[in-house]
Formats: C-alpha cells, sequence, structure tokens
C-alpha cells in the first residue's frame, strides 16, 4: 500500500481498503495471462502524470464486455442518427435489427414531407442462398426497392460479419447503383470482427462520411458565429439543449454529428468557422480531416455540467474574439444560473459526500464527473468502455502509441488540403494570439488529469471487476449501461444507464443539469433495499421488530 | 408511409422493420433456463452485446452471453483458439456447471467445426474437461429465434438424456414448454403438480430471468432446470411439447419416444379452451388421473366470460404478428372466441404454417391473409387492406399500430415498451382468462376513447 493511498476518502474511515488494495482483489482470481493483461487496463490514478493504460486491447475471449462490434459503433452511433438517409444492413437478419431505435438519439423532421427513416430497419435479410452464392445481386435489388418507394437523398449501406468473408464487394454495387439512380450512395466496410469494439466503427464511419458527404454543398451560411458541433448524438435531446443554449447567445450550429441532424446540414457543414468537439473518442478523426482539409480548427468542449458548460461557452465567445458575443454568453450563464443554482444547492445538502463510479462510452466516464463533482460527489472509480490511450492520458501520448493489428486495419484516409476551399477564416493570426494566451486547440487532456488521487480507472471492466468494486466500495450510484445495469441493482446499488440515460435526459447544458441532478438525487436516497429483508427476518433486531407495523388484517 | 398494397403478392428483396430476430437469441434463452448453464456464443462479440441488451430489455434482468471475440484473423484463419481461451475463461470466472454453445453467423460462414472444436478443447484443458459443452447450430440466416430456441432446446436433450440416468424420485412430466413468459412456466409446473406429477421444464427460466433481489451476489443467476433432471427425461412417464411448429421436424420430445419410449403428446400452446383441454386431456393421460376440479371450475368461468363478452367481440377482426407458434395458438384462440384474425404474419418460414394454421381455425382460413415471411412494412400493407379492429403483436409493431390508430395487444417477443412482460400469463384456462379479459378490455378502451362522447357505460 502505498503512502498516499492511505489518504484517500474511504481509506480514512477505516471501511474500505486502498485503491491499490482494491486493484489487487479484482486481479486476484484471473490466471497469469488474463492477469498480465488486465492489470495495464486498472491503474491508480495520480493525476498528476497519468499512468499508461493498456486501452482499446483486444477483450479476452470469454470475459463478458459491455463491448459491442464495429458495426454498432459505425451504423448504430455515428452515421445511424442522421434521419434522411435511408439506412440498409446488408446481412442475416439480427444485426439491422438490433441496431433498430435501440439508441435513444432524438430527432424530429424539419421540413414538411421528409421522411425520418429512423423509424426504419432495413435488411437484405441474407439468407443460406446469399452466404453460398454471394449477396451482391440481392444489395443491388434491395437497394433499387428503397429508392422506387422513398426517392431518399442518400442510401448507405452497411456491411455485417458474414459479407466480408463471402467476399461481396458493397462499394462497388454502391457505386453502380449511384451511377443508375444519380443519388448518392455509399457504403460502410464495418464488418462486426474488426477493431476490437465499436470504436473501430467509428473510425470508419468518420472516413466514410468525410469521403462521402462532407464538402458536397458550398452553400454560405448565414450567420456571424458557424459551428459545428461534432460527437454529440442527441441522446435524450442532449443536442436541442445545447442547441437552446447556442441560439441564445448568437452563436449559429450549422450540422452536429450526428445528432437530430440531416444529410443537408452535414455536407453543409464545411461552411463553418469552428469545429467544437464534444465525444473526442468517436469524433476526434473527423475534426482533424476537417481540419487539415477545409483549415477549421477545433477544440474540445463538454457541455455536461454546469463548470463544464460554462467554460466551453466562454471558450467559444474568446475563440471569436467579438466583445458583443463575450458579453452575450455571460449574461445567458448568469441567467441560466439564477435556475441552476437553486436546484444544485438544495440537492447538495442531500448528495454531498456521497460517492459514484463510471463505467460507460469513450467520453461520458470522463464528462460525468463534471456533473458529480456539481452535487459534491466523489467519483471513486472511473473508466471507458472502447476508449484509447488518448482518451485516458491525453493527445499529448498519440506519438506513443502502438499500432497494433487490430487498428492498422482501419484504414487511415490520405487527407490533403483542398486548395480551393482551405480557409483559415481569417483566424490565421488570430489562432497565434490565442496560443500563445494558453488557449488550446485541437487539445484533449483526458479522463485521468481530472480524475481525483488515488482513485481507480478500470478499462472495459469485467463483470468480476464490477461485483469486487461494489463488494468493496458499495458506491451510492454506478453509471454504467444497460448490461450492467440489472446486475449492479440486484446486489443493492442504483445504477443510472449514461448511454441511454434510461428513459430521461437531456442531461446536457443547465436545464439537463438540473434534470441530472433531480435523478441522482433521487437514486442515492432510495430506500427501496432497505426491503430486502421481511419484518420477521431471522435475528431481526429487537428494535426493528418492535417498530414493524401492526399487521394490516389484525 | 406507403398507400400501395400491390406488392403484397411480389417477393421483396429486402426485409424492413423485420418480425423476427436472430437464433442465437433462442438459443441464449433457452441457455438461461438451465440451472448453471452460461451461454456462449462462437462469433464476434458484437452479436453476444446485442442478444443480452435486447434480453435484458425484455426481461429486465441480468443476462451474461461470453464470447469467443473473433478478430480480424480469426475471422479469416478460424476461431479455434478463441473458442479454447474463451471457454477456459469463462469457467474460472463464472464457474458454469455447463456451457451453451452456439454459433453465429461469421462462425456457421466460415463453417467452423464445432463438434472437433469442442472435443478438442475438453482434452487439452484439465478445467473444461469438467463442465459439459452442450453446443447447438444457430445460423440466422437459416432461422429465427424460435427455430434457434426449439434446436437448443432438442440439443440439450439430446446431449444429457441418457437411458442410465437415475429414475425421478416421484412421477414426473417432461415439459417442452416453448418461448413463453416466466408466469406462464411457473403456471405450467403447477399445472403438473395438480395432476401429482413433478415436471422438469426445459427450459425453465422463470427464476433466472425474474428473480428477486439478491443478498449475496451470485456469478449466475440462480434457478433453472437441473442438469441433474434432463438426465432422466428419458424416465419421465412423458413428455407435452408446446408448440405447434414441433409437430413438423423430429423434436426433442419425439427423439424423447423413438429413444426411451417416453409417450410424446405434441401440442399447441394452451390458449383457448380447445387447446388447454387438449392439455389437460394429456396429463390426465400421463398421470392417470381425473382433470382436478378446481381447473374445471377455470375452465367454467372462462367459458362464461367468452358468453358474457360475446357482445363486445362478434364481429371483430384481428391481425396477429410474433412466433410462428404464438401465431398459430393465438389465432386458434382468437377463431374461438369470435373474433377473426384476418391476418396471421410471422417473420419467419416455418414448414406448413398454412396448414396448421388451417388445421386449428374455427371457420376455415377462407378470409385470412397468412404471411410467412413477413416483415411489418408487408404487415402494414395487409393492415390497409382488411382494417383489422386490433393488432397482437411485439412492441415493434407499435409505429404501424399508433399510425393506422389501431389498438395494439402486446404479446410475444421483444415487449420493451411496456412493463412485465415476463409476468404476463396467457396459458392455461387461467392464462386464456387474463390474456381474454386483455383483449376485451383492450377493446373497449379503443371504443370508448375513440367515441366523442365517451360513455362509461358499454
Ligand atoms: S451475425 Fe447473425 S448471429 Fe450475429 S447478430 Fe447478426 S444475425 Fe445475429
Ligand atoms: S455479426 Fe458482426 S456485425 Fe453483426 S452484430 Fe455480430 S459482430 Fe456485429
Amino acid at each position: 500500500m502505498s503512502d498516499e493511498a492511505t489518504d484517500s476518502p474511504q481509506a480514512h474511515e477505516g471501511l474500505v481498503p486502498s485503491a491499490a488494495e482494491a486493484r489487487e482483489q479484482m486481479l486476484e482470481i484471473y490466471p497469469k495471462k488474463t492477469r498480465r493483461k488486465r492489470e495495464k487496463q486498472m491503474l491508480v490514478n495520480d493525476p498528476g502524470s497519468p499512468g499508461e493504460i493498456g486501452a482499446n486491447s483486444r477483450t479476452v475471449p470469454g470475459i463478458i464486455t459491455q463491448r459491442g462490434c464495429s458495426y454498432a459503433g459505425c451504423k448504430g452511433v455515428v452515421i445511424g442518427p442522421i434521419y434522411d438517409i435511408l439506412h440498409i444492413t446488408h446481412g442475416p437478419i439480427g444485426c439491422g435489427w438490433y441496431s433498430w431505435l435501440s439508441r435513444r438519439n432524438m430527432t424530429r423532421i424539419r421540413k414538411a414531407g421528409e421522411t425520418n427513416f429512423l423509424q426504419y430497419s432495413m435488411s437484405t435479410d441474407m439468407q443460406e442462398e446469399q452466404i453460398v452464392f454471394g449477396g451482391e445481386k440481392k444489395l443491388a435489388l434491395a437497394i433499387q426497392e428503397a429508392y422506387d418507394e422513398f426517392h431518399p437523398k442518400a442510401i448507405s449501406i452497411y456491411a455485417t460479419c458474414p459479407v466480408g468473408l463471402i467476399g461481396d464487394d458493397i462499394h462497388k454495387v454502391c457505386r453502380e447503383m449511384k451511377q443508375k439512380l444519380g443519388i448518392n450512395i455509399f457504403g460502410f466496410s464495418c464488418e462486426g470482427y474488426k477493431g476490437v469494439s465499436q470504436s473501430a466503427g467509428h473510425h470508419i464511419a468518420n472516413n466514410g462520411v468525410f469521403k462521402h458527404m462532407i464538402g458536397l454543398d458550398d452553400t454560405p451560411v448565414e450567420g456571424k458565429y458557424k459551428i459545428n458541433i461534432l460527437g454529440e448524438y442527441n441522446i435524450g435531446g442532449d443536442a436541442w439543449e445545447i442547441d437552446r443554449i447556442l441560439a441564445l447567445c448568437g452563436i449559429k450550429i450549422i450540422g452536429t454529428l450526428s445528432g437530430g441532424v440531416s444529410y443537408d446540414d452535414i455536407t453543409n457543414c464545411h461552411m463553418a468557422d469552428l469545429n467544437v468537439v464534444m465525444c473526442h473518442r468517436s469524433i476526434n478523426y473527423m475534426a482533424e480531416m476537417m481540419e487539415k482539409k477545409f483549415g477549421i480548427p477545433w477544440f474540445k468542449v463538454n457541455f455536461i455540467g454546469i463548470n463544464g458548460t460554462k467554460k466551453s461557452l466562454r471558450k467559444i465567445a474568446k475563440y471569436f474574439g467579438d466583445k458583443e458575443l463575450i458579453d452575450r454568453v455571460e449574461e445567458v450563464i448568469a441567467k441560466e444560473m439564477s435556475e441552476v443554482r437553486p436546484v444544485v444547492e438544495d440537492v447538495k445538502t442531500r448528495t454531498s459526500g456521497k460517492t459514484a463510479a463510471l463505467f460507460v462510452g469513450g467520453s461520458r466516464a470522463h464528462h460525468y464527473q463534471d456533473l458529480f463533482e456539481d452535487m459534491g460527489m466523489k467519483v471513486i472509480s472511473a473508466g471507458y468502455e472502447f476508449a484509447h490511450r488518448d482518451d485516458y492520458e491525453g493527445r499529448d501520448v498519440l506519438p506513443h502509441i502502438k499500432m497494433d493489428a487490430d487498428t492498422r486495419n482501419i484504414e487511415e484516409l490520405e487527407v490533403e488540403q483542398d486548395p480551393a476551399r482551405f480557409n483559415l477564416r481569417g483566424t490565421a493570426d488570430r489562432k497565434a494570439a490565442l496560443q500563445s494566451e494558453e488557449f488550446s486547440f485541437s487539445d484533449y487532456e483526458g479522463m485521468m488529469r481530472q480524475m481525483g488521487k488515488d482513485t481507480l480507472v478500470i478499462d472495459d471492466i469485467s463483470h468480476h471487476e464490477m461485483e469486487k468494486l461494489i463488494e468493496i466500495y458499495k458506491p451510492d450510484v454506478i453509471g454504467s449501461g444497460i448490461k450492467d445495469k440489472y446486475i449492479i441493482e440486484k446486489m443493492g446499488v442504483p445504477c443510472k444507464q449514461l448511454h441511454s440515460y434510461d428513459y430521461g435526459g437531456p442531461y446536457a447544458g443547465f436545464k439537463g443539469a438540473i434534470n441530472f441532478y433531480k435523478e441522482i438525487d433521487r437514486m442515492t436516497s432510495t430506500k427501496v433495499w432497505k426491503y430486502i429483508h421481511a419484518p420477521w427476518h431471522d435475528a431481526a433486531p429487537a428494535a426493528e421488530a418492535a417498530a414493524a407495523p401492526e399487521p394490516v388484517n389484525a | 408511409m406507403s398507400e400501395d398494397t400491390s406488392m403484397l403478392n411480389e417477393p421483396l428483396h429486402a426485409t424492413r422493420n423485420a418480425c423476427k430476430v436472430c437464433a442465437p437469441l433462442g438459443a441464449a434463452m433457452v441457455f438461461k433456463g438451465v440451472s448453471g448453464c452460461l451461454p456462449f456464443l462462437h462469433g464476434s462479440q458484437g452479436c453476444a452485446t446485442y442478444i443480452r441488451r435486447y434480453m435484458i430489455s425484455h426481461f429486465r434482468e441480468p443476462v451474461d452471453i461470453a464470447s469467443s471475440s473473433f478478430s480480424e484473423e480469426d475471422a479469416i484463419f478460424g476461431g479455434s483458439r478463441n473458442f479454447k481461451a474463451g471457454v477456459g475463461n469463462a469457467i474460472l470466472q463464472y464457474e458454469p456447471e455447463l456451457i451453451g454453445v452456439a454459433t453465429t453467423c461469421l462462425s456457421e460462414t466460415i463453417g467452423e467445426n464445432m463438434i472437433a472444436m469442442i472435443r478438442d478443447s475438453q482434452k487439452d484443458v484439465e478445467i473444461t474437461s469438467r463442465t459439459p459443452l452442450v453446443h447447438v447450430s444457430t445460423p440466422a440466416y437459416n432461422g429465427s429465434h424460435s427455430e434457434g430456441f426449439h434446436a437448443a432446446v432438442k440439443a440439450m436433450v439430446t446431449h444429457f438424456a441418457h437411458i442410465d440416468a437415475p429414475a425421478h424420485a416421484s412421477p414426473t412430466l417432461n415439459i417442452m414448454p416453448g418461448m413463453v413468459s416466466c408466469a406462464d412456466l411457473r403456471h405450467l409446473r403447477e399445472l403438473a403438480g395438480l395432476f401429482g406429477m413433478n415436471a422438469v421444464l426445459l427450459p425453465d427460466y422463470s427464476d433466472t430471468l425474474e428473480g428477486a433481489s439478491w443478498d449475496a451476489y451470485h456469478r449466475l443467476s440462480p434457478g433453472g432446470t437441473k442438469v441433474a433432471e434432463i438426465r432422466s427425461m428419458g424416465r419421465s412417464l412423458g413428455s407435452v411439447e408446446l408448440g405447434h411448429t414441433l409437430t413438423t421436424g423430429e423434436s426433442a420430445g419425439a427423439w424423447l419416444e423413438k429413444s426411451f419410449d417416453v409417450p410424446n403428446f405434441p401440442l399447441g400452446l394452451p390458449m383457448g379452451l380447445r387447446f388447454c383441454d387438449r392439455l389437460m386431456g394429456a396429463l390426465a393421460a400421463i398421470s392417470g388421473r381425473a382433470t382436478p376440479q378446481s381447473l374445471l371450475a377455470e375452465r367454467g368461468r372462462l367459458l362464461d366470460s367468452y358468453v358474457d363478452a360475446h357482445k363486445y367481440l362478434s364481429g371483430v377482426k384481428a391481425a396477429v404478428t410474433g412466433e410462428p407458434d404464438l401465431v398459430i395458438a393465438m389465432a386458434g384462440f382468437l377463431s374461438e372466441i369470435g373474433i377473426r384474425p384476418v391476418i396471421c404474419a410471422t417473420g419467419t418460414k416455418p414448414r406448413h404454417f398454412k396448414e396448421l394454421l388451417a388445421g386449428e381455425m374455427e371457420g376455415g382460413i377462407e378470409d385470412v391473409s397468412i404471411i410467412p415471411g413477413s416483415d411489418h412494412h408487408r404487415l402494414e400493407a395487409a393492415v390497409r387492406e382488411a382494417k383489422p379492429d386490433l393488432i397482437i403483436g411485439t412492441s415493434k409493431a407499435m409505429p404501424l399500430a399508433r399510425a393506422l390508430g389501431i389498438p395494439l395487444l402486446r404479446s410475444g417477443f421483444p415487449i420493451h415498451d411496456r412493463f412485465g412482460a415476463q409476468r404476463e400469463l396467457t396459458l392455461g384456462y387461467r392464462g386464456t382468462q387474463a390474456l381474454f379479459d386483455r383483449i376485451v378490455n383492450a377493446l373497449l378502451e379503443h371504443r370508448q376513447e375513440s367515441n366523442p362522447i365517451g360513455y362509461s357505460y358499454l
């Protein structure tokens, strides 16, 4: 046990072992090889100098993981939410069916007559015949059929595991059908076995969106301050809350990739002056590529939590450097905070000092720490499901990340400056000036620098580790996903789903923060588990027995 | 959405909003119903994750499914290494009594030799040799969750049932219940008990997928049919097998009859008087006891309610969609209470679907549009044409029911926009009664709400 470890808040109470001891207890049962691997994915945190974490490595077979596949990351997460593209899954029925509106990325139709394709799950529903003789013909017919009935602006095709193996060339089919039908048709080779998690699918999706959609429409966009929000998926309406706040400030969002967004927004979004990135993991590729090609600078923001939201708004205002905007942002913050303050103050009286653990996604395990901090709660452990080292340790480790076979298999697009459209948006000098004021671009400092000392960072947490964590720390709430929710709750700890928000949300921005505070207050105050034992349960202390209510039918 | 109904008879190339899920999901559900069994999918991890997610949202219980987590290399060169490592790790972590191994489209496409792989893994690893691995082949390009379910039941039985297994301690009945709710499973067990028999229910996920809160951690949810019970299924008094589609191939019950002379009673899901009567007849025949008075009383009350509700039901038309066994039983039941099941659609293409329906429907099938291999799009076209008063289907039928303003009674898998699917009772006289009341009330509610005056006396 290290000296620092004894300083951890739990250790003070004398009840809970240090992070290092807890880690050891989790690792104990593993066979040597598995242990060696898991050791690298479980670190005792030191925010001053984050250790090297073995993230984005392959899940050990047989260890039950929350992770999904690359198809899920591509179709399910990044492109799926573009509502006016007609999406067709090429494969057997399950993959497409499972990704049918199962994320709560919200959408509303903008113009009359549009079709919201998210309500559909279209699949080529491959049968044995296609597995044996190939599925290209069926795919082409499916595209034709979809076109005849819907006349969409664009059609997007997603390959599932068997497709790559039987050698269907979906890109060829897409090219031919694009030529034939005269609409934009493109495909994604996001077979589920590629990469180690949905993260590979994010990358594949970024590449495809960049190649086939970005930059197609140069129509100028009105507005003084034009930005895109990248990596915001409008779960539970988060993007709409961000829209609301930015609209109050007078900032125009051209495209939110990808939440409540249309094909036209995406083809036009290179007309923005700035990209701000919410979920670094799923979309940093896009930010980089857009900067290279069009000269649009980017930086990381976080609209989860009031401090994050305030900081992000101020940074955007400072970037544009306009006094009018800077003042407007302050006014908006002041006004919104007058609503948030009484709520958080009240909630804090109950939540202060409580503990939370977060195992989710590629950015949320970080972002949500802000909200818990707002409420005076401590995050004792956190980890991502599919993030990479840079999301933990910060982007400065990027040059040091070793390429493994899984990563090498994902295409890196060669992006060049677009001579006609590359434009530093008059900010070349401004950018230099800002940078000298410690205003950082293309930045992400990662989760570990913000997390407390001697907390536990656990990447791709397994069931066994979760069970141990609960046994050791018994956190007041755990933020995770549906695959863990019910096991956590069986063990008497409330679980907030931070992928889907459990039917709730929004949690972004100011109004979202209020929703979240109330929700966590409610969850951490629940008394339901007190009733696990019936009043007559053996060895009930006399006092409890005495307090037992009279039988109703007495 | 399109008004066009001409496509009803045309073969379509794409499936839009499918009425079926994939085969390994059905297998996983069976594995969850065997005590100490850990489901394991041989393929990429995505399938396991997706399947867990849907089972969890239907049952609202933890569902663990391990996977061999294929990489790109494994997809090309075969996954035997992953399989062995995966099984070993799963055993160390979860200490299962057995592992149910189902394949995915990926491992089926590359033609993995599962039998050899299983043999091999059990030879090499000391620890795996003590844990039986039961294998079922479940390519989704060759069958839906419903086929996967039945195939897994059969795999369990043929794997374990043995001639030398000890006799049961008390008179015992095999029940292969099909894909039914936890409440139905409990009721079937109760019914066997009323005839003085113990039941080996295969599967029985009534506890594993609808358990109590825990005061201690369990690696695998407690409950399920014990392997020892499955071993002795060849020594039971008889088998009842619920589900019409099971009658068209060699089912687990048929195999038990052939191998061990255990009389098999292939029946449909016992919904409605006629199908329940058949079940009671079988239970009486197997046990040698008469149907107990309490059940006759339930039967009497059910019939009485048919009479009472007749004024609400006569002339009503319904569309039914879901797993084939459910559709056939439901349609038979509806035809018995005076509702015309004018559309019978299922996502998969079971053998003799039409004949099976024809055999069970009061009033024939001339006016019924029977759609095997349907999706919700084809279903919608049929609904627009036939204009039923009620749709019986899963949560996935909600958008179409809403668009057309027709009440939807949720049944089958999945139900993730209503609470308590696992507690919904539909089998036996009692279950039929509950289902019957729900149907009548759904119709009454709709009539009341769509009436501008809103009469409160109906
Ligand atoms: S590949 Fe097959 S088994 Fe896997 S999710 Fe898709 S349909 Fe189901
Ligand atoms: S088959 Fe592949 S693409 Fe489909 S769900 Fe499974 S892992 Fe994902």
